[in-house]
């Protein structure tokens, strides 16, 4: 805790929310719990969710002040890609933290970025599941398969430069996220690859910490469908624009 | 450099090393025709077998399902003390 001590950055954490209404205050409890000595501010952008999220964090204002959680919502479901602009937009840390509401990442490595980020200057640190120390739980043999295809997929094609690319619990610099992120037009897993990717080709310093993935305990996941075709237009796509 | 061009560049220089292969017939011919055969299989093998090693040794933390239980525990006991609504 030496360095964070000493830290004066203000963070910007932005959560994007759909129907995470559990989730959101016990994540909300679980980062004041984890960042006690750091400046920081949690943002977070409800898309109009049915089961009440919005409700539960005003009353998460009213316990941990307006200051410190800011609800910015939308009117509807709009995607998690323009939530992070949006949520960007009201970010006045000059460091910026994604990360998922559904506690798949835990709060209690929020630490390790930040210090990661203190000891290098790393323009990026990002959160890899795929190294000793990091790990998954929860995932069926189907999943690993997939996601262990996808990656050595992407690794041989795209030559990225980080074991991680479809995880999306990073620390950016807030001027190069928002260079970054305007550069993108991806959606859902993609999304996260082409920030990546493009952050790499764009000569950004990243750096990785390891970060353990449980499967989300409330709630449902919210990506599905046509997801491995989608996948494999993304990486088309980064191939011939990156 | 868009990176398809640096990958295509990377298979016309090998395709240019597998002509002039077949024009100084250093090994004997009939092995060199087979050569773009072998590229794309051990191709395929190494794919295959760079998934196999990631499933095998797929990095798994069941101790940290629990030790989330318990966090979830925490909290939930501190917000509803706070009256904040955590009912599920
Ligand atoms: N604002 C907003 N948030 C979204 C939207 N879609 C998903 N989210 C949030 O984005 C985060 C990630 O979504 P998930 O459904 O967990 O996606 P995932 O983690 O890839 O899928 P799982 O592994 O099944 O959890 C969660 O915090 C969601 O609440 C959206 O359209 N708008
Ligand atoms: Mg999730």
């Amino acid at each position: 805790m030496e360095e964070t001590n000493k830290n004066k950055n203000k963070y910007s954490i932005i959560i994007p929310t759909y129907n995470e209404r559990l989730n959101i205050a016990l994540i909300v409890y679980l980062i004041f719990k984890h960042l006690r000595d750091v400046d920081f501010e949690i943002i977070v952008v409800d898309d109009g969710s049915p089961d009440g999220t919005q409700e539960v964090v005003k009353q998460l204002q009213q316990l941990y002040g307006e200051d410190r959680i800011l609800l910015r919502p939308r009117p509807k479901k709009l995607g998690l890609g323009t939530a992070y602009i949006h949520g960007l937009k009201h970010a006045s840390g000059s460091f910026v933290v994604i990360m998922d509401a559904d506690l798949s990442h835990h709060p209690k490595y929020l630490p390790s970025f930040i210090k990661k980020q203190l000891e290098t200057g790393a323009s990026i640190v990002t959160g890899t599941r795929y190294v000793r120390s990091g790990g998954v739980h929860g995932w069926n043999l189907m999943r690993k398969l997939t996601s262990r295809g996808a990656n050595v997929l992407a690794q041989t094609l795209l030559w990225p430069g980080v074991s991680d690319l479809t995880g999306s619990f990073r620390l950016y610099k807030k001027s190069v996220l928002e260079d970054v992120i305007s550069s993108c037009v991806s959606k859902g897993y993609v999304f996260q690859m082409e920030m990546i990717v493009r952050a790499c080709r764009k000569g950004y310093h990243i750096e990785e910490v390891p970060i353990t993935f449980v499967d989300r305990v409330f709630g449902s996941s919210k990506l599905g469908g046509s997801e491995i075709v989608e996948y494999l237009k993304g990486l088309l796509y980064l191939l011939i624009t990156t | 450099m868009k990176h398809v061009v640096k990958i295509l560049t990377l298979l016309v220089a090998i395709t240019a090393l597998w002509f002039g292969l077949l024009q100084t017939s250093v090994i004997p011919r009939s092995h060199t025709w087979l050569l773009p055969i072998y590229f794309i299989v051990s191709l395929g093998c190494y794919g295959l077998l760079m998934v196999g090693i990631g499933l095998m040794y797929f990095p798994t933390c069941p101790q940290e399902a629990l030790l989330l239980q318990q966090d979830i525990k925490e909290a939930k006991e501190y917000l509803e003390r706070k009256g904040i609504d955590v009912s599920e």
